[in-house]
């Protein structure tokens, strides 16, 4: 497993044209080694063309690729030492599950004792090693997959796993069964693993390290938590997150921002700019009793069952927010409800963007 | 003009695709149908439109026989897992396809497509082909393809099941005015996700091994399971179901004591139980009971723990984002008062809304 460093490295498919477009702008990133990342974000965002870097399917048009410290950048793919798992399975149908296994170690001569006791252990780890005589052609799709992943770490110097929609074909029903398996594959064998899909809900429970892509660069990298809590910008909180995080328009009187006429603290420093929205996330929107700092009148306008909880959406100074209270809590008849902001989970934006960083010396 | 089944029966290779499926679908009403993959779902659905012939039972359509009732008489709309759509029409002509079939006059298309298009929220895409939309906006297409007709019998099966959870999401918000004042129509939607069930549905059947095990208001078979499989089928991650004894006032699972008896409980014999505890229904706490994280999930904005607790496995959903790393050791704390009691056949016994003294009526 290697680290990689991706330095200055930006792409177009239209150099020289009138109207130069970047697929992926010119950024700079290390993955550090024996860690997962998941590249997530519409389509169109450059991170397919990101793991086409790393494979060298692409040749990037600037920057270089370094790794664990050598320049790869003019090496072609076979020369990379990197393992791909692709959308759709790529096996040896005319071969068993053994001899798909073996295959990559064979071409590197190994002797076939070293082959033997390799291709038990990975088949171990993927629940395929009672089926390794087995045609491979017979298995199914999901089997199929994690061949295709199996086939990568029986070389035990791989320099990186790349893995691209990998559940596409699979059945919505086991999804979820070989995603497990994917991850506890991976935490067993620790490769570098870069996963690329267009699925929040997968990014976010396969990897330690979520990259959100949009428009040809990273907008936020940061383990999952790091990624709900503090989204960089609206479009991840929006992006991250079921219900999506609220955001607010609110004033700024003197030093004081303002809802609805009374004062919002929050634990963040806010800058002085002309619009600020804050952004809250629906499951930290608190249903009170009594009026206290932070606490304002709202009114429902909604209410959804999504089984254990419910999602209310109600009016606060004429802006719809969510908020998600446990079912068993019922929803208060009168419409009326007073909800408290949690100062420390208030967080400002200016432009779409975060606008500070947390105060140092703030004792929350 | 109702549609009732009664006792429709049909095997494929001695494999029970429908078993005595009894039900009655009420004009104006939206049904849900919900069950894991293969539980006769689609199966159900093909038999209401005239696709699939049984071994036996009836079916009938205000009191007639709909068995017999041809396909292209039998006024049904369906949408499909797959987008389907005409890939050499426009948004307009995918949608204004069955009208012209159906010879109504172009001023009328025109203004049924419009108003079809403007629910579904694709008036500005109309002059697109479908290879030019997103999945999502594919789906409606087929959706408002399905609502133009105003037909009797609008089936849906798992429409949003390719979608991926952001795109789902939204068309959630919005299952209220793609669905509402379908007039009398029979509006029958499968699902394999209980949040769609609970958010859509008037009732709730609920399918597993081709029998419709229960049916009833949501909240009613989401309070009050008629077995664990139905508990498991409910909820998302699904009910946590473990076998324990109750003796002397606490709760055991093998010889690890995991609770109290919680006051619902109270009044049951000492004995052997399966108790059913949803995953919201667990805490980590600081301290408790000592269990292994084998596996983390993340859903939207929750995150799903799966614990073993001396060889018993629990999931566990905590609000919120969380980093917990596999093989962590944690503290769990069961909420007793939130426990459900089946009997060993898997029958419910007792349920947290029902107090001690009053058994499930059944």
């Amino acid at each position: 497993m290697a680290q990689i460093d991706i330095v200055d490295v930006g792409h177009t498919y239209t150099a020289g044209a009138e109207q130069e477009r970047w697929a992926l702008k010119p950024m700079r990133l290390t993955l550090e080694a024996a860690r997962t990342y998941a590249l997530v974000g519409p389509s169109g965002c450059g991170k397919t063309t990101l793991l086409n870097i790393l494979s060298g399917l692409v040749k990037p048009a600037q920057g270089r690729l370094l790794f664990d410290g050598s320049d790869v950048t003019a090496l072609p793919t076979k020369a990379r030492n990197i393992a791909q798992v692709f959308q759709f399975p790529v096996i040896y149908h005319s071969m068993t599950v053994y001899e798909n296994l073996a295959f990559p170690l064979r071409c590197r001569r190994w002797d076939k004792a070293r082959i033997e006791a390799r291709v038990h252990q990975v088949a171990e780890a993927l629940g395929l090693d009672h089926r390794l005589r087995q045609p491979a052609r017979r298995l199914t799709a999901d089997d199929k997959q994690l061949i295709s992943l199996g086939r990568g770490l029986v070389r035990d110097d791989v320099a990186a796993v790349l893995m691209d929609e990998p559940l596409t074909v699979i059945d919505p029903q086991l999804k979820l069964s070989l995603r497990r398996r994917i991850r506890e594959i991976t935490e067993q064998f620790r490769p570098t693993v870069v996963y690329v899909t267009h699925d929040q809900y997968e990014a976010m429970s396969f990897a330690q390290e979520v990259l959100v892509m949009k428009d040809g660069r990273v907008i936020q990298q940061g383990t999952p938590e790091q990624l709900f809590e503090a989204p960089a910008s609206t479009y991840v909180g929006y992006f991250i997150g079921s219900p999506a995080m609220n955001f607010l328009t609110v004033e700024r009187v003197g030093g004081q921002v303002t809802l609805a006429g009374r004062p919002l603290a929050m634990a963040w420093d806010v800058p002085d700019a002309p619009q600020i929205q804050v952004g809250v996330r629906p499951e930290y929107v608190k249903i009170v009793g009594e009026p206290a700092a932070n606490v304002f009148p709202t009114r429902v306008r909604g209410v959804r069952d999504h089984g254990p909880q419910r999602v209310l959406e109600v009016e606060l100074a004429g802006q719809l927010i969510k908020v998600k209270t446990p079912r068993e809590d019922g929803v208060p008849a009168t419409g009326q409800i007073l909800v408290e902001l949690p100062r420390a989970k208030v967080l400002p934006y200016v432009d779409g963007h975060l606008a500070t960083t947390p105060r140092a010396a703030d004792p929350e | 003009m109702t549609l009732d089944a009664t006792d429709l029966s049909l095997t494929v290779d001695g494999v029970d695709h429908l078993k005595d499926v009894t039900a009655s679908f009420q004009p104006g009403r939206l049904h849900t149908v919900i069950g894991r993959t293969l539980a006769g779902k689609s199966t159900l659905l093909r038999v209401l439109a005239g696709l699939q012939r049984v071994d036996s039972g009836s079916l009938t359509r205000h009191g007639a026989d709909f068995l017999t009732t041809p396909v292209w008489r039998r006024d049904t709309a369906m949408v499909y897992q797959q987008f389907i759509n005409y890939p050499h029409l426009t948004v307009f002509d995918n949608v204004a396809f069955p009208l012209k079939r159906a010879g109504v006059a172009r001023d009328e298309i025109r203004r049924r497509v419009q108003e079809s298009l403007a629910r579904v929220g694709l008036t500005e895409f109309r002059r697109r082909r479908p290879s030019q939309l997103s999945g999502g906006q594919q789906q409606r297409v087929a959706l408002a393809r399905a609502l133009v007709r105003g037909a009797g019998i609008l089936l849906l099966d798992e429409p949003f099941a390719n979608l991926d959870y952001k795109l789902r999401e939204q068309l959630r918000e919005e299952f209220k005015t793609l669905f509402s004042d379908q007039g009398d129509a029979v509006v029958i939607y499968t699902t394999t996700e209980p949040a769609e069930a609970m958010m859509l549905g008037d009732v709730v059947l609920v399918m597993h091994e081709g029998r419709i095990i229960q049916t009833g208001p949501p909240g009613e078979v989401y309070d009050r399971p008629a077995t664990t499989t139905v508990a498991r089928i409910i909820n998302d991650p699904p009910m946590n179901i473990f076998t324990g004894r109750i003796a002397g006032g606490r709760i055991a699972v093998d010889d690890l004591q995991v609770t109290r008896v919680p006051a619902h409980l109270a009044d049951l014999p000492d004995g052997t139980y399966q108790f059913g505890l949803r995953a919201p229904d667990i805490a980590l706490a600081s301290a408790g009971l000592q269990a292994e994280v084998t596996f983390v999930e993340i859903s939207g904005s929750e995150t799903f723990v799966h614990l073993a607790l001396s060889g018993t496995g629990f999931v566990v959903q905590i609000d919120g984002v969380h980093d917990i790393a596999l093989g962590d050791r944690v503290s769990m704390r069961l909420r007793p008062e939130r426990l459900f009691a089946f009997d060993h056949s898997g029958a419910l016994v007792r349920s947290p809304s029902s107090g001690p003294g009053s058994p499930e009526g059944r």
